[in-house]
């Protein structure tokens, strides 16, 4: 059993705050982090492994930086990290990454499921997975919650949608993307940690995955961003001075004033 | 301070913390309300490798020493005293095993307890035999290829929870201490049994029973050494395992100074934050100092017996003595920081301040450490006028 786990590395948004005179992201000195959801991925991927033996595979598309993530994923449990980076990967939509992804997963090899995160908290789209799917010509399933069955070729999952979920069954090999209700992410282990720093990460560019230049990067994507901006920051409200009974006083006024009360 | 740790004692360190984060302290307070022991966190640590740490690689551990096993209580200790006293206390019942075992002894008990699939437990102290240890009055009397052992250990770590027992009993009731030898007792050995859970004042999510042994039948060849090194063994067991004692006295303290001093900025009274008024400021320092002052004093203790001191036992006994009396005294000063939001119990501290006291107790009295560090003074001196 070959399972591939997809991740990206995303900034830490808890720890983000945003330039009011550039309207972009503040990214200096913002630690970078597995995409929460990615976690899950990696775990359900690290789940299987145990149950049905095989390996788990984890693979990211990004700048070099991304290899901490992938080492991340390797001290967790995963046995193999490939990063597939190169300057001309830069400023792709998600058609692009979905492509790109989809030859970095073809040249692993033979692989019976593809995980990944339901979406990424700094894109969220929720569209890499299923346009990987596509790519890879293999059906899909998305905001899986939980792996029912597994094995002879067929997979049969429970889908999360509005007010419920689907029981859904699919021939392998097949993509799931995940929900956080699926599992707990471990930690990682010591012996994990020890043997990311001895493992090297398999890097691989644009030439290495007989990729399309026309259909990488900012060249292949169908879309663009034409402008980013945040929400008017809401204004303060009034504060009402005074003790506590002038307070009420003043506010019944007013309220009355608008024909609230 | 920066203690210059290797890249993989600041990863031993770092992945404990961030257990010791995200898994314990958010337990913490549940845990010691409810007296449960925390088998879940076990589990959470043995998947970490954690338990694997001190034991050499040829037995499934991690081949690393004292000073990385303090590395690891330290970080526990400073989200739950409780928690870590488990941890050490398998590795103070597996000590012997290392130490002492014979090849055959170690290939069966080690690897499973460096993964944490067991735990263990040292059993010395008895109704009668607390700090005057010698006065043990368990027996073991040869029987063919067994020992049939008979008696009560009190106050038993892990006892219970644990599966492998480091017990010592007389083998020779005439000769007292010197007639005493070590035995592994497995949990479930017929004529083993536990007696009850004991209330405690602190640390109380990890367990403490009685040890009954009525007619209980040990193979020989689960005896640890020869014949009368019992309290040889149980001695250089205990003065091996101190600094650690003295590792989570300092995350337990630290973990209170961490919390009284977000607590003295936050805090205004008079219109100031009380971190403002020397007063507060005051302890603040002295509790830091304190601490720092402990902490390089088990640092330097463990890395000194790491690396290949031999007789350690006075320098053990102050890396135990030193910052557990600090633990204690931080303690009640964090509550006092507090104030009245301190005694209650919806606040962190109290909590610590109930835990330091045990360390002042166990593992050896401070006062039976003032003993040992005294007679080590004056036998120094004796050795310099010959």
């Amino acid at each position: 059993m070959h399972v591939v786990v997809c991740i990206k590395q995303v900034p830490e948004i808890t720890e983000v705050s945003i330039d009011r005179r550039t309207n972009t992201l503040v990214r200096e000195g913002v630690p970078s982090i597995i995409n929460p959801f990615d976690m899950y991925a990696i775990e359900e991927g690290l789940r299987l492994k145990e149950a049905h033996g095989g390996t788990v595979s984890v693979i990211s598309m990004g700048p070099p930086q991304v290899e901490s993530s992938l080492k991340e994923a390797v001290a967790m449990g995963a046995d193999r990290a490939v990063l597939l980076s190169d300057s001309r990967f830069a400023g792709a939509d998600t058609l692009a990454t979905a492509y790109t992804l989809a030859q970095g997963i073809r040249r692993l090899g033979q692989f019976d499921l593809v995980i990944c995160g339901k979406q990424a908290i700094d894109g969220d789209t929720g569209q890499v997975g299923p346009g990987l799917a596509e790519e890879l010509g293999i059906p899909h399933v998305t905001y899986v919650r939980r792996i029912r069955e597994l094995g002879d070729g067929m997979l049969r999952v429970e889908r999360m949608v509005e007010g419920g979920w689907e029981l859904i069954s699919t021939t392998l090999p097949a993509l799931i993307s995940v929900v956080k209700d699926i599992n707990e992410p471990r930690l990682p282990s010591l012996k994990g940690i020890m043997r990311a720093k001895r493992t090297p990460v398999t890097v691989w560019g644009l030439e290495e995955l007989g990729c399309d230049p026309q259909r990488v990067g900012l060249t292949g994507s169908a879309t663009e961003v034409v402008r980013i901006w945040t929400p008017e920051p809401r204004e303060s409200g009034e504060l009402l001075q005074g003790d506590p009974e002038q307070q009420a006083r003043q506010l019944v006024e007013r309220l009355r004033g608008l024909g609230v009360i | 301070m920066q203690y210059f740790l290797s890249e993989e004692q600041e990863a031993i360190r770092d992945l404990a913390r961030r257990l010791a984060e995200e898994k314990i302290r958010p337990q913490a307070p549940v845990l010691d309300e409810r007296e449960e022991f925390p088998s879940q966190l076990m589990k959470e640590l043995a998947r970490a490798d954690l338990f694997a740490v001190p034991f050499p690689e040829e037995y499934g551990g991690m081949g690393y020493g004292l000073f990385e096993l303090c590395l690891v209580v330290e970080q526990l200790a400073w989200a739950c005293a409780g928690v870590a006293t488990s941890y050490a206390a398998s590795f103070l019942g597996a000590l012997p095993i290392l130490e002492f075992g014979t090849e055959d002894q170690k290939r069966r008990y080690l690897p499973s307890l460096a993964a944490g699939e067991r735990m263990a437990a040292f059993a010395l102290t008895e109704p009668e035999a607390g700090s005057d240890a010698g006065a043990i009055s368990t027996t073991a009397v040869r029987d063919g290829d067994h020992y049939v052992l008979n008696g009560t250990k009190q106050w038993i770590t892990n006892g219970g929870e644990a599966d492998v027992y480091t017990v010592i009993a007389l083998t020779d009731k005439t000769k007292g201490a010197r007639g005493a030898s070590a035995f592994v007792v497995e949990k479930g050995t017929p004529g083993f049994s536990f007696g009850k859970k004991e209330k405690k004042l602190g640390i109380r999510c990890s367990v403490t029973r009685e040890l009954s042994f009525t007619d209980c039948r040990v193979p020989a060849h689960n005896r640890l050494g020869r014949e009368g090194m019992g309290f040889l063994i149980a001695m250089r067991t205990l003065d091996k395992a101190r600094p650690g004692v003295g590792a989570l006295a300092v995350g337990l303290a630290q973990g209170a100074l961490d919390e009284a001093v977000a607590y003295a900025s936050q805090r205004v009274q008079f219109g100031k934050p009380i971190s403002s008024f020397q007063a507060i400021g005051h302890k603040l320092a002295d509790m830091a100092t304190l601490i720092e002052a402990s902490r390089a004093l088990v640092y330097q203790v463990a890395r000194s017996i790491d690396a290949g001191q031999r007789d350690f036992s006075k320098e053990s006994a102050m890396a135990k003595l030193f910052p557990a009396d600090v633990a204690m005294r931080v303690t009640l000063e964090a509550v006092q920081v507090f104030g009245g939001y301190g005694y209650m119990r919806d606040y962190p501290v109290e909590k610590r301040m109930r835990d330091a006291k045990i360390l002042q107790i166990y593992e050896g009295t401070n006062e039976i450490q003032r003993n040992i560090i005294a007679s080590a003074l004056v036998r120094e001196l004796k050795s310099r006028r010959r």
